[in-house]
């Protein structure tokens, strides 16, 4: 795709690809965490004999599930070994937003963890993906957005203050019928386009799909918590 | 577009029978049920107010959020009522007999909703998905200057067409088919096959998939469960038809359901299912009949000859503001005339899917 003239959107098709390509390089530099699952849909096949779904027809989502965000749980307690490994792995890497001191509501006065679930979801719409989140107690009682919210960086919770219905909205998952918490998509292509813009090899070489998630989620990610390794950043096609 | 297809689609009102549930009852005796008539381009969250009313002297002191539910089924209050109707009444009721609520909200099941606010963002996030997927942009909705975005809610809330009209015309949402012809005219935009540009129309696809076979509307199993219903919310691309042939609504319907029609290049046979039993069903008591509008498109379209193969999946019913249009119709016609106030045309089918057979 030529960067100049890409409209910073993908097709579902691409989606697919990079999200293969995304899975497998968070994977490689970012393996302490768990990690993102591909989850086709509907899974249940229907009950005909038409020939095999091409692959491109297949759809789906990526799915991070049971995730501790850095600050969800009270400082100094931890519900098990592997929360600590990942609270102090997220802790020592480059700071890219303002330390997050927002403790949890408390229930019964006993420290609680919560967990985040993540899902990327393409979106046919506006042709880019979208990440749908949802928070809950150990005990699978839901968070509230305000519950959320204290979890979230700082300057999150402020933008959150300040468009409640535009920026993060409670909506339908498109697959699981439930209601989930989204980031609205629609300025998505345009800050794309200038992510890409501005990187001087990606504009010489042109974009690679399988590049698109990651920086996607190095903006977007930023929103809820989720950091990228600096090495997922690095576009192969730059290192000749 | 069609100013009378219109005019029908926005006057098009369900007359709805709502009853109190029982446990919300503080009073005895239980009082009667409320009898209105819903607009079907509204929302039933927007009847909060009048309800209320009616009931008041049998409602308990504390108060939740509103929510309906018809036989067992919680309704999801963004979808418009007449959708609903259409859905979820495979012989539509009438009146429709709901139940209202207002304790008790089911969280895990129905997204939260604050009333009149809720659904008027719900709306407009509609709108802006729309001029997204019409324009590249939801720039047009985004500026909307305040007092023209309460008008254009207050429009929809108390079905003003006029000054809908007014408003929307500003957001340059053009029409389908028409805007192609126009830039044709005036750009030299067409490639050199003087093919139709392709573009995408918002719809919203709710299909109810049925592997028994049912002769009767009245037959038809109820739907008790949201998971078996399937949302689909993904543009339809109209292309230019093959050799002049123009594409109908059921080219877009199988459009959006791949895993169920054979693509046609892939097949030799046609798999149409276009039933003579599916004649355009218009009740009087429905004013948003469409029949003279719809008249004038029978006239002129082509009656296409069908065979269908007993393996394929069968299409019953398509239903679209309460008409039943037939399937050869140009899908540009209806999405420009039936959609609703947010540029979304809403369709419901009803599939039914062939059992999966042992092969030797």
């Amino acid at each position: 795709m030529d960067a100049l003239s890409w409209d910073g959107t993908l097709t579902s098709r691409d989606f697919l690809v990079s999200a293969r390509a995304f899975a497998e390089k968070w994977k490689e530099f970012n393996s302490a965490f768990p990690p993102w699952t591909w989850v086709p849909c509907p899974p249940k096949q229907p009950p005909c004999h038409l020939p095999q779904l091409q692959q491109q027809q297949q759809q789906g989502y990526l799915s991070l599930e049971k995730t501790c965000l850095p600050g969800s749980s009270k400082k100094g307690h931890v519900a098990s070994q592997e929360d600590v490994d990942e609270i102090s792995l997220t802790e020592g890497e480059e700071e890219l937003e303002p330390v997050d001191n927002a403790t949890l509501v408390e229930t019964n006065n006993s420290p609680q963890v919560c967990y985040y679930d993540f899902h990327i979801v393409y979106s046919d719409s506006y042709r880019v993906p979208v990440l749908y989140f949802h928070g809950y107690y150990i005990d699978g009682h839901p968070l509230a957005l305000d519950e959320i919210e204290k979890d979230l960086p700082a300057c999150s919770a402020k933008v959150l203050l300040e468009s409640k219905w535009t920026f993060i909205t409670q909506e339908e998952h498109p697959y699981l019928n439930r209601p989930w918490y989204k980031l609205h998509p629609c300025g998505t292509s345009e800050w794309m386009k200038l992510l890409f813009l501005g990187d001087d090899s990606l504009a010489k070489n042109g974009v690679a799909v399988e590049q698109y998630l990651v920086s996607w989620l190095s903006v977007v990610g930023q929103v809820v918590g989720i950091r990228i390794p600096f090495e997922m950043l690095n576009n192969p096609k730059s290192c000749n | 577009m069609d100013m009378e297809a219109q005019r029908y689609v926005w006057d098009g009102a369900i007359p709805l029978q709502i009853h109190l549930h029982e446990s919300d009852v503080a009073t005895l005796p239980a009082p009667p049920p409320a009898l209105i008539l819903a607009p079907r381009i509204g929302y039933l969250p927007l009847l909060a107010s009048h309800l209320k009313s009616h009931f008041s002297s049998a409602l308990p002191p504390r108060l939740d959020t509103i929510w309906f539910e018809y036989k067992g089924l919680p309704l999801k209050w963004y979808i418009p009522t007449g959708v609903l109707f259409d859905l979820l009444c495979a012989e539509p009721e009438r009146p429709w007999n709901l139940t209202v609520h207002f304790t008790g909200y089911p969280v895990n099941i129905l997204i939260p909703c604050e009333g009149e606010d809720s659904v008027k963002w719900s709306f407009i996030n509609s709108l802006k998905e729309a001029a997204y997927i019409i324009n590249g942009n939801c720039k047009n909705v985004m500026n909307m200057s305040q007092p023209d975005q309460v008008e254009l809610w207050r429009s929809v809330l108390n079905g003003n067409l006029e000054p809908y009209r007014r408003v929307s015309t500003k957001l340059k949402l053009g029409t389908v088919g028409d805007e192609y012809a126009a830039k044709l005219n005036l750009s030299g935009e067409t490639d050199f096959s003087g093919q139709v540009k392709a573009g995408r129309v918002p719809v919203r696809l709710y299909v109810w998939s049925v592997s028994e076979d049912f002769e009767d509307l009245e037959d038809a199993p109820q739907i008790d469960s949201w998971d078996k219903v399937s949302y689909i919310n993904r543009p339809v691309e109209i292309q230019g038809g093959e050799g002049g042939r123009c594409f109908t609504l059921h080219d877009a319907v199988k459009s959006l359901l791949p895993e169920y029609f054979l693509d046609k290049s892939l097949s030799n046979e046609e798999s149409l299912t276009v039933g003579d039993e599916h004649e355009q069903r218009v009740s009087s008591e429905d004013a948003s009949s469409d029949r003279k509008a719809e008249e004038e498109v029978e006239n002129s379209s082509e009656h296409i000859t069908s065979c269908y193969q007993h393996d394929d999946a069968e299409i019953k019913l398509v239903r679209i503001q309460g008409i039943q249009p037939k399937l050869e119709i140009p899908f540009s016609w209806v999405a420009n005339n039936l959609m609703n106030p947010e540029h979304f045309l809403h369709i419901c089918v009803y599939l039914k899917v062939p059992q999966a057979n042992t092969m030797s």
